[in-house]
Parts: C-alpha cells; sequence; structure tokens
C-alpha cells in the first residue's frame, strides 16, 4: 500500500484547518505520500492539482456546512478532465446527507470522532476499489 | 482611597461593602451562612491586584456572568427571530455569528461564496441586513457582541451606522468587537490582508473606540480558536496573552495613552474539559496580564490591569456519538468558566458536533448555565478554589510555562512583543506548535492513552437513532442574493463609488483613520465585499504558505 499518493484540500472558505492536518499527518505516518493544498481552494484548483501531482485519491476537509455544494464540484472536477481519481469527504457531515453524497459520486465520507485505524482502513479500500492493475 | 496601614481584607471589605448585591439568599441549602471569598488576613483578594482570585472584590456577588449565547444563520431576519427567542429565554447578552463569505469580507453573490452563504453564521452584505439583524433589539440596552475580525472595521462601521439610523447615538452602544486578527494567523485562518496592513485596521478601530465609544470593547482577545486549532491550556494563555501585549503595543505606538484604551480590552478563553488546569489557566492569565500592564506598560488605572473575558464551551470536545452525552461535557466545562471568573459565558450545543444547534438543543446549553447560576450555590464564593494547594500549584504552573513562551516571542522580535507575534506568525512559529499539539493528542487517542467517551470507549448506545439537526437549505443562499440585488439596484450608486473612491485614497496614507469612512460608506449602502476589496486593491492579499 505504501507510497499511493493522496491530495488532502480545504475548498471554499472554510479556515479550520486542525482535521486536514492531523489526517495528513495520520496518512503520511502509515507511509502515503501526502499533499496539501493549502486553504481557500476551488473544486477546479483541487481537481487540476489532483491531476497534475498523479494523485491516487482526493482528501477533502469540510466544516463549514457547504459540502453537499462543493464536494460534488469537486467530483465533477475531476471527471471534466478525463481522470478517475476518487473523492474521500471528511467533516462535519450529518448521516442524512450520506446518501445524496454517495449518489453524487462522493467515495466516501469520514464523519467526525472517525479513529486514525478507520480513516486508514477506508482510505486504502477506496484506493484498492479504484486501482487499475 | 485605602491607606497602606489597612489589611488586603480590609481593603477587600470595604470594595465589597461599597459594591451592590444581587437579591439572592447566601447560605448553603442547610442554612449554613455563606461569606463572599474565603482566606487568610493578608492573603490575595478579590478586585486587588495582581487580580488572580478576580477582578471585582464582589464578583458573582453584585451579578451573575452575562450568558452570551452565539447565534447566527441564514439571513439577518431568521437570525433576529433567533435573538429574539434568546433574549425571551433568559439570555442576558447578543452574540453574533457571521457566515464565511461575511467573515472573509466577501459578498454572497461572490462566485467563492458559492454553498457557504447563510450556513455557519448569517450573512451579512450592507446595511440593508444590518438594520434586519437587529430589528426591534434596543441596543442601548442589550450589549451585543460580534465574532468578526478580517473585516472587522468594515462590520463594526455598518453595526454603527445601524444603530444611528436606529437612534442609538454611537457613545451609548455597548459591546464587543472580537477584532483579533493575530490570532486568525496562528489558527482561526480567516485572513484577508496581510498581518502588518490588518493590524492597522485594529488600530484605527481602537483608536476611534477611545475617543468615541466609552462603552464598547474594542479587542476581544481570543485564546478559544488557537485552542480549538489544537493548541494545550499553556500555549491557549500564553499566544492569547503575547498577542495582547502585541495590540498593547501596537495603540503604544500610534500615540495612545495605555490607560485610554486598555480598559476597553478583553479576553476570550475556552472552556475545555481538563477542568482544574482550565480554572489554573484562568487564574494565571488575570495574574500575568495584571503584572506586564503595570509593570511593562506602566498602565496605573486599575482597569487597565484587570483581565476580564468571555469564555466558551469546548466545540472540539463535543462528539458525534451519544450527542446527549455533550450536555454533561458541555456542564462540566461550564463550571470551570464560572468557578474561574468568566465575566461572560457561551455554552455549546449537544448538535454541534455535526450542524448549527435546533433551537431546543440551544436553550438546554442556556438552562445549563441557569443550573450553575441559580440552583448549585457556586456563584455564592469569589475563587472557591483559591487556596487549594492543587489549583495554586498548577497556577504557579502555568504561568511559568507562559512565561517561557512570552521570552522565546520577545527574543524573536528584539524586545519587542509585536515584531515577535508578527514573525512567530510570517515564520510560521504558532501554526506548527498548534499542529504539533493537535497531533499529539490525536495520537494518545488512537494509542487509547485517553479516552473520549463513545469514541474510542463506552460505544454502546452509538448506534441508537441521530438527534433532531438543523437544517439549513440552498434557499436561503438564493433568497440572500435577492436580498443584495435589491440593495444594489435601490442605492445611489454615484453616492457609493464617491465614498470608495476616497476610501482607497484614504487606505493608502496610513496615517488617516479609516473608521469615519467606513461609516459613510456603511450609510451609503456599500456591500462588505466592495469596502473589502477596495482596501485590498491597497493592503494586498495574504497568502498562507501550506504546511502540514
Amino acid at each position: 500500500m505504501s507510497g499511493e499518493r493522496i491530495l488532502v484540500a480545504k475548498v471554499g472558505l472554510d479556515g479550520h484547518d486542525r482535521g486536514v492536518k492531523v489526517v495528513a499527518r495520520i496518512l503520511r505516518d502509515a507511509g502515503y505520500e501526502v499533499i496539501y493544498t493549502g486553504l481557500f481552494q476551488t473544486p477546479e484548483t483541487v481537481a487540476a492539482a489532483a491531476v497534475d501531482e498523479d494523485a491516487d485519491a482526493i482528501g477533502l476537509s469540510m466544516l463549514s456546512g457547504a459540502h453537499m455544494t462543493l464536494a460534488p464540484l469537486v467530483v465533477e472536477a475531476v471527471r471534466a478532465r478525463g481522470a478517475d481519481i476518487p473523492v474521500i469527504l471528511g467533516g462535519t457531515v450529518p448521516d442524512h446527507d450520506l446518501d445524496e453524497l454517495k449518489a453524487q459520486g462522493v467515495a466516501a465520507v469520514l464523519t467526525p470522532g472517525t479513529t486514525a485505524e478507520d480513516i486508514i482502513k477506508e482510505v486504502q479500500q477506496v484506493l484498492d476499489g479504484t486501482q487499475v492493475g | 482611597m485605602s491607606s497602606d496601614t489597612t489589611s488586603p481584607r480590609e481593603q477587600w471589605e470595604q470594595a465589597f461593602n461599597a459594591s451592590p448585591t444581587r437579591d439572592a439568599e447566601f447560605t448553603t441549602l442547610s442554612g449554613i451562612p455563606i461569606d463572599p471569598v474565603y482566606g487568610p488576613e493578608d492573603g490575595d483578594f478579590p478586585g486587588q491586584y495582581p487580580y488572580t482570585r478576580g477582578p471585582y472584590a464582589s464578583m458573582y456577588r453584585s451579578r451573575l456572568w452575562t450568558m452570551r449565547m452565539f447565534a447566527g444563520f441564514g439571513t439577518a431576519e431568521d437570525t433576529n427571530w433567533r435573538f429574539k427567542e434568546i433574549i425571551k429565554a433568559g439570555g442576558t447578552g447578543l452574540s453574533t455569528a457571521f457566515d464565511m463569505p461575511t467573515l472573509l469580507g466577501l459578498d454572497s453573490d461572490d462566485p467563492m461564496s458559492l454553498g457557504e452563504v447563510g450556513r455557519c453564521g448569517v450573512a451579512v452584505d450592507s446595511l440593508s441586513d444590518m438594520e434586519d439583524l437587529y430589528a426591534g433589539i434596543n441596543l442601548g440596552e442589550v450589549t451585543t457582541s460580534m465574532t468578526i475580525n478580517s473585516p472587522a472595521a468594515v462590520i463594526f462601521a455598518m453595526f454603527i451606522a445601524q444603530a444611528e439610523k436606529a437612534g442609538v447615538n454611537r457613545a451609548r452602544l455597548g459591546g464587543t468587537l472580537q477584532n483579533d486578527i493575530l490570532k486568525e494567523y496562528q489558527a482561526q485562518k480567516e485572513f484577508v490582508f496581510p498581518p502588518r496592513q490588518s493590524m492597522r485596521l485594529v488600530r484605527d478601530t481602537i483608536d476611534f473606540t477611545s475617543r468615541e465609544m466609552p462603552r464598547w470593547h474594542s479587542v476581544s482577545i481570543s485564546g478559544y480558536h488557537i485552542r480549538e486549532a489544537g493548541s494545550t491550556a499553556v500555549e491557549e494563555l500564553a499566544f492569547t496573552l503575547a498577542n495582547g501585549f502585541a495590540y498593547v503595543e501596537l495603540a503604544l505606538a500610534a500615540g495612545l495613552d495605555v490607560d485610554a484604551f486598555a480598559p476597553r480590552l478583553s479576553f476570550f478563553f475556552n472552556a475545555h474539559i481538563d477542568f482544574f488546569e482550565e480554572i489554573a489557566k484562568y487564574r494565571a492569565a488575570r495574574r500575568i496580564w495584571a503584572r506586564w500592564m503595570k509593570e511593562r506598560y506602566g498602565a496605573t488605572d486599575p482597569r487597565s490591569m484587570q483581565c476580564r473575558f468571555h469564555s466558551q464551551t469546548a466545540g472540539v470536545s463535543l462528539t458525534a456519538q451519544q450527542p446527549e452525552v455533550n450536555i454533561a461535557r458541555t456542564a462540566i466545562e461550564a463550571l470551570a468558566g464560572v468557578l474561574g471568573g468568566t465575566q461572560s459565558l457561551h455554552t455549546n450545543s449537544m448538535d454541534e458536533a455535526l450542524a448549527l444547534p435546533t433551537e431546543k438543543a440551544a436553550r438546554i446549553a442556556l438552562r445549563t448555565q441557569q443550573v450553575i447560576a441559580h440552583e448549585t450555590n457556586v456563584a455564592h464564593v469569589a475563587d472557591p478554589l483559591g487556596g487549594s494547594y492543587y489549583v495554586e500549584s498548577l497556577t504557579d504552573e502555568v504561568e511559568r510555562q507562559a512565561e517561557e513562551i512570552f521570552a522565546h516571542l520577545e527574543s524573536l522580535g528584539n524586545g519587542s512583543l509585536l515584531e515577535g507575534v508578527i514573525t512567530g506568525i510570517e515564520e510560521n512559529w504558532f501554526q506548527g506548535r498548534i499542529s504539533d499539539s493537535a497531533y499529539d493528542l490525536e495520537r494518545r487517542l488512537n494509542a487509547g492513552q485517553r479516552i473520549t467517551v463513545g469514541v474510542n470507549d463506552f460505544q454502546a448506545g452509538n448506534e441508537e437513532d441521530q438527534i433532531q439537526l438543523l437544517r439549513i437549505t440552498n434557499e436561503d443562499e438564493q433568497r440572500q442574493r435577492k436580498r443584495l440585488d435589491t440593495v444594489r439596484s435601490d442605492r445611489n450608486q454615484d453616492a457609493v463609488t464617491e465614498v470608495l473612491n476616497r476610501l482607497r485614497v484614504e487606505a493608502e496614507d496610513p496615517e488617516v483613520n479609516l473608521m469615519p469612512t467606513l461609516i459613510e460608506a456603511s450609510h451609503a449602502y456599500a456591500t462588505v465585499g466592495e469596502m473589502m476589496n477596495t482596501m485590498a486593491g491597497v493592503f494586498g492579499r495574504h497568502v498562507e504558505v501550506p504546511s502540514i
């Protein structure tokens, strides 16, 4: 599993970066190569960075409640580039939004309280499910 | 005043007797009479330098803390309705949460605002929204707090314009502007302009309020967000007070007299789950602030030395699992704030790990404060833990560790805390410390060294149905955009252009105080985004170098 590249991103106006940084370190310590976009990205800049960096997955962190609008736009922007990079969403996402997010193409959602072990497990499952060859 | 020959207790007694007493029965449930404070004749007393035991002699015997509930969502009309509910339920102060676009100085129709309008606070684009936000609320009576930082000067100008239109003179307005830009770069990350340009706006607001608004707190120096971003209690305390010293040095450099502005600086701390450490933190904060203000900055007015603070229970301590348990966490944290002598308090709602609170959840949170205030009798005695071997020792240790951090920052700034703090921001020193502390705690949780109930132990019950959550629809965003369209089409565009041009010219001259022109622009219904963009054209925009 080691060496796969994960782009972690903050999209929109949400400045809460504790979660994204902690998750980035958890993934890095687990052997993934982690790239962090920094704050205030748009769906377009995230998709472009993921393609440019040849990322195997995108991790979006959203705590401002804008996930229903912005997460699907990231999925769309990735697909518009002809790429097949799974998008994993983490943050304050209520259960009632989960089905809709999956239907819009979000590969997995990590809700508050997810342990490090489960984060790594979920990410690896997503990577295994989409890797070609 | 009191002569040097009277004992600290006698001096305290004089001050206490001169203070009003609220209507309550100051006995235990069994009828045992309770003194307002306990301690040896020559010990420390509340209301006396260095104020470790509290800023006032009588503390909650005169007046309970202000139960100030933070609220804001959707449009100004939605939040105005919630404000009125809070007042009806017995809340004694208002606290305004703005949405992300407003916090970043963007209009609701900016492309970057998509999906964020009205989500985690109320959307304010122009004076028109301010008018609806506080409609029917007497701002001469209720104090108002506004959590806004990068665009603080703009939102404050709109608030003043709105009050004046409602017939309340600015000198009568009481409340607090958060206006603490330094912690934005360190922790909350809602910055717009670069640090030094932002500090000019902070200077303008301090200068303006010290001359024109004697009841207004110009900066609420906030550790809350530093802690939420992952710092330890000691870092929260030390970074916050260091930021406070930086604002003091900023105002002194602008030629203001320390006692002209320092009494209107206030603080905002987290009330976290480590009960005694939090109480020690508040006690150390008061002692350090008093000593630095007196000895280093030459304050002579006791009010300049008194650290007065708001506190809020810890959002990060809330769990999405078994959310009702959050009521217990919040109660314990709120109790720490009260035993630590807070001047005002916000209690989080049980559902806030996932969403903004429902009205019911917010009411339970307020009721939690009312239980502490009226049922437990803990407010009868000032600093009830003063003299505890444990709490006194912890207070000393927290203070000692904070002083080490001040020494580091002082050396970073070659003797200036203002320069040290800005350099620390520019070099990512604060940001790195906070991230390291956050990850350290996460590792201890994952290793099972710390337990969070419902998260890494005691999970039985996690599968039960979720509590009902507040839903904010995209309709609010549409409604807000329409409101903004109406404002833009109804206003006198020439007047807006003229005042924005003047704002740009004045922004180029660092000697000019921008507040009067921002108030004028507000009256002309210029939008938040228009004023911020005009200033960004002169000040530039801050970009953080991403680091994990």
